[in-house]
């Protein structure tokens, strides 16, 4: 059964991923994009971590999605068929095919290492996934979190001086 | 009872279909009728009488609306951008139908010995003996929510019309700036509850006959949630991204027949699930008296608060104006936002305390 | 739900940062109510402020305290590193009020982004969990890549700030896949934790995801520190970044970045040593010979000084390869007294250029020996301790960074390191040769040279000749701070 879902989430991951690119249209790009964080949110679901797959749409589809879409849409980027970029798409996929080879290579032939740490399916499944990020975020990663107030200010106060008109 | 697919029995298969058709049809039903309602409930307050004409006191009226859109001719602008413009609608209604799977609508019942959790996406755990349900619930349906914005945004822009475009950059800036005021008013509820789970918070409102229910202990959170969640579903006095006199209704201006009907119906089933998580989040949900001992009281208490606030919200559009666009914005952001943060700050340092 | 109880923390690993913090959120507030053309003054007071957090940092040499459950160290490594920062802040400050009044662009939201980008790079020299590490970096980034765009009238310094903001960003998100299959792979963030969970692996080099994690934040760190094949994006910014900016940014992340390296290649992953050093030597042949010989083709002098910053990256890389004492104390002996010989060229620079940006090639350096002597022996100190000449910091920390690659037996990387220097001899001398030897084309006004600047070029000045002459007073500094990482 989930090995099932697995793969139709998959597939529907890998068609959306490659419309992302291949689509002429950029909104239909930006609704493939949206997509595929849609599949990533299911893959959340799949691990035990709702949280994460909940703030995945929130964050990434509800909100940066919408600043695109929202750019796209103002910028009123049409279609450009002129532009052919066929040498760099050459190159670029040789290089992709070389390295997706070299990355199936490398997985099949080492004994695929297991994620390793404290943190198992059991054990968020036991405390609640929101629970333990809430708890993590609140002692072992205090310091990071508070430094993360420090780096929003700082772009706040970039964009400020980048984008007002007069300052 | 024996028979088991893929590791589940029978019954959960049954009662999930069961479920999914009595919420859906519920939803679907509200929505038909909460137009006939809310220009029922207009017009008396206008001293007028409403549609009286298609049956008893125009009862029929939603049927005959529904007939008239779906035999009008489909119209696509020929600049318009067909795929976006086609799949809109469709991402207005899917959303605002989603969300209704996390909220509980009733206890626990039992049917041959299978216990049936009253809401979608739960179910009865024999071996640990409680319901589980989607434990991220709020976070469900605030990210949901999140996802009705491009059904608009996309409706606006694919329609190659100037109206459209207005109206639809408005609906979103506005969606996107009430959802954060909504969404930190109600994170003082999760400060009480400790849970994201919607059937627990529903639980922990059932004591004290009424007064555990979170609209008395957090009412600036219940006021600002119900308001912020009002603009973010464009209802009025917040509805100016469909404003007739200034806009031509906004980003359907260029949608007609079925599709027209679709961003209608989304508006009205957001509206269902807005009252729906405001009952469940603070005014106790299915909880009433006599609601644990006789489980199928619950939905009635339920759909009774549901109902109760969808008639709060047509007051609301039969007696206040509509906001000017800078004003609403000030007060999303300048108002409601620093309002909710110091909520959460008060409550933290209270929890504290007691 | 049972109730967490907060670490207890100790606030003094993170003193500077705080006071730098508080400080430049307070410099905001100022420059909010201070009337625009009078914000010089925030100059005077974020120098002070840097000053003071110098003297805070300095106190705390010595120590060895961790807090925030390891987050956060404080040991000689970070003090080392912090007093980099704060010098090329310090001297930033000095020069930047002078060029900003001139490019019309004094805006007072200048001061509190350079001492938020020193918070940052703090973060990420004392930063013991690859998040603090993390998060100091985005600090820095975010912080410069505003700097870079900080003239907004000028469309070179648009393009600047955009194509850092782009290429830092792709950078960034390489850096934060190789932290997360590092999490993946040993479990935690903690730098000494993952160097015990290494270690107690029976063959860490055959566990893919942690070679790939190691291999992305290599790739990650290499565009901070503009290391070749990665640094397409440093010759246009620090072309087009106001010159201050450029001055810090050459010296100041560049130092962060191969601080949070060393921690992290040092610290977390010595049992790698031997792959990653194999990939540093690629790596740091690579970017001094791009380095140099593109610099040779350069005409404007600011270009022609980010191919030579992107050359040096590469003779710190040859410490890095190295790996042993001499080395990695080589690498923080030359970082320290690049700050000082980087920025003050670059003085040098703004007071030679006019406004706009203009008269920023080495053909408008003819004459400087006449018109001001004074200046042109700066320069001069300047251009030598980069070249490498004794007796300047320059030829010092070379001469440290390559005997460390020879004591290890890396004999070709120090020869390919000499031989590349030798190169750079060509286009440092090729700007003296017009300071002393060509007559000035036309005939203009010369900056005036402000009390500020002055102080900014004396110690650089000192800064680049004291070390050259004494060198063994720093490098005993460098060589306790590397001691205990």
């Amino acid at each position: 059964m989930e090995t099932l879902f697995f793969a139709i989430v998959s597939l529907v991951a890998i068609i959306s991923a490659i419309l992302v690119i291949t689509c002429k249209n950029p909104i239909n790009s930006a609704l493939s994009l949206i997509m595929t964080f849609f599949c990533l949110a299911t893959y959340y679901v799949m691990l035990d971590a709702p949280f994460m797959a909940a703030v995945q749409v929130m964050v990434y589809a509800g909100a940066i999605m919408v600043l695109i879409v929202f750019t796209i849409m103002l910028l009123n980027i049409r279609v450009n068929a002129t532009q052919k970029h066929s040498h760099r798409i050459l190159l670029g996929s040789i290089i992709g095919f070389f390295t997706l080879i070299n990355t199936i290579v490398l997985l099949v032939k080492s004994q695929a290492a297991k994620p390793v740490g404290p943190f198992t399916g059991d054990m968020i499944r036991n405390i609640g996934h929101s629970e333990l990020i809430g708890r993590e975020m609140f002692t072992t990663f205090l310091l990071p979190f508070e430094i993360t107030s420090i780096l929003l200010l700082v772009a706040i106060v970039g964009s400020v001086i980048l984008a007002k008109k007069n300052i | 009872m024996g028979i088991e697919i893929l590791g589940l029995p029978m019954m959960y298969y049954i009662a999930m279909l069961a479920k999914v058709l009595v919420a859906f049809v519920f939803v679907l039903l509200t929505v038909a009728y909460a137009t006939y309602a809310e220009r029922k409930i207009i017009g008396h307050m206008q001293v007028r009488l409403g549609p009286m004409r298609t049956g008893w006191h125009g009862l029929l009226q939603p049927i005959a609306d529904g007939v008239k859109l779906f035999f009008k001719e489909e119209i696509i602008p020929s600049q318009a951008s067909t795929f976006a413009f086609l799949i809109a609608p469709l991402i207005a209604l899917i959303p605002a139908f989603i969300t209704f799977a996390v909220i509980p609508f009733g206890g626990t019942i039992e049917i041959m010995g299978y216990k049936i959790p009253m809401q979608v996406a739960a179910y009865y755990d024999t071996t640990a003996g409680q319901v589980f349900d989607v434990n991220v619930g709020v976070l469900y349906i605030l990210a949901m929510s999140s996802l009705g914005v491009y059904g608009i945004v996309l409706a606006g822009w694919a329609s190659n019309s100037k109206y459209s475009l207005m109206g639809g950059l408005r609906a979103s800036a506005q969606m996107i700036s009430y959802e954060l005021s909504a969404g930190l008013s109600i994170i003082a509820v999760f400060m009480l509850s400790g849970t994201l789970s919607l059937t627990k918070i529903v639980e922990l409102q059932s004591g004290m006959g009424g007064f555990e229910w979170y609209v008395f202990k957090q009412p600036l959170a219940a006021f600002m949630f119900f308001i912020c969640a009002l603009a973010e579903i464009n209802r009025t006095p917040f509805d100016l991204p469909e404003a007739e006199t200034e806009l031509v209704s906004g980003f359907c201006t260029e949608y007609s027949s079925m599709k027209y009907a679709m961003f209608f119906m989304a508006e009205y089933a957001n509206m269902v699930t807005v009252c729906a998580l405001t009952t469940t989040l603070f005014l106790g949900g299915w909880n009433g008296p006599f609601a644990v001992a006789v489980p199928l009281l619950g939905p009635v208490y339920f759909v009774a608060k549901v109902y109760f606030l969808m008639f709060f919200c047509m007051w609301i559009r039969a007696t206040v104006p509509r906001y000017r666009y800078d004003q609403l914005m000030h007060l999303g952001w300048k108002v409601f936002l620093p309002l909710a943060l110091v909520n959460i700050v008060v409550t933290g340092i209270i929890g504290y305390f007691i | 739900m049972d109730m967490i109880s907060i670490p207890v923390v100790n606030m003094t690993p993170i003193l500077p940062e705080i006071f730098l913090s508080v400080l430049a959120m307070v410099l905001l507030l100022l420059n909010v109510f201070s009337p625009s053309g009078k914000k010089s003054y925030l100059a005077y007071i974020s120098f002070i402020g840097i000053a003071a957090t110098a003297v805070l940092v300095g106190a705390g040499w010595g120590g060895h305290i961790e807090s925030f459950s390891g987050a956060v160290i404080l040991d000689n490594f970070a003090t080392f590193f912090k007093m980099i920062f704060l010098l090329a802040a310090g001297l930033t400050v000095l020069i930047s009020d002078q060029y900003m009044e001139r490019e019309e662009c004094n805006h007072g939201e200048l001061y509190p982004l350079i001492l938020f980008t020193v918070v940052g790079m703090m973060l990420m020299a004392s930063g013991t969990d690859l998040m603090t590490i993390f998060l100091g970096l985005e600090v820095m980034s975010v912080s410069l890549y505003v700097l870079a765009g900080f003239n907004r009238n000028n469309k070179k310094s648009n393009e600047a700030g955009l194509k850092y903001f782009l290429l830092g960003a792709f950078s960034t998100g390489f850096l934060l896949y190789g932290m997360a299959l590092t999490y993946g792979a040993t479990g935690t963030t903690r730098v000494y934790k993952i160097a015990s969970v290494v270690g107690q692996m029976t063959l860490p080099s055959a566990n893919i995801m942690l070679l790939a994690g190691m291999l992305l934040m290599m790739t990650g760190f290499a565009f901070k520190i503009a290391a070749a094949p990665f640094h397409m994006w440093t010759p246009d910014v620090y072309e087009g970044a106001p010159t201050p900016m450029t001055a810090f940014m050459s010296a100041g992340p560049k130092a962060a970045g191969f601080a949070a390296l060393l921690r992290i290649l040092l610290v977390a992953l010595p049992t790698l040593q031997i792959e990653w050093s194999q990939l540093l030597w690629v790596l740091a042949v690579l970017t001094m010979t791009v380095g140099n010989i593109t610099a040779l083709r350069q005409d404007n002098i600011k270009r022609m000084l980010a191919y030579s910053s992107i050359a040096h990256a590469g003779y710190a890389l040859v410490g890095l390869v190295a790996g042993n004492g001499t080395g990695t104390a080589g690498i923080l002996f030359y970082m320290l007294s690049y700050a000082f010989m980087n920025i003050g060229a670059f003085a040098i620079i703004i007071l030679v250029s006019k406004k706009g940006e203009t008269n920023g090639n080495v053909m408008d350096f003819a004459g400087l020996g006449f018109k001001r002597p004074l200046l042109a022996v700066a320069m001069t100190i300047f251009l030598f301790s980069l070249a490498g000449m004794p007796p300047t910091a320059g030829f010092i920390g070379k001469f440290y960074l390559f005997s460390g690659a020879v004591q290890k037996g890396y004999i070709w990387l120090a020869v390919i390191g000499v031989l590349n220097s030798a190169a750079s001899v060509y286009y440092y001398l090729r700007v003296m040769v017009y300071m002393y030897m060509k007559e000035p084309t036309e005939e203009f006004e010369w900056t005036q040279v402000t009390a500020p600047v002055a102080l900014a070029l004396i110690i650089s000045v000192a800064g680049s000749m004291i070390p050259g002459i004494v060198p063994s007073f720093i490098l005993e500094f460098a060589q306790q701070a590397v001691k205990l990482i």
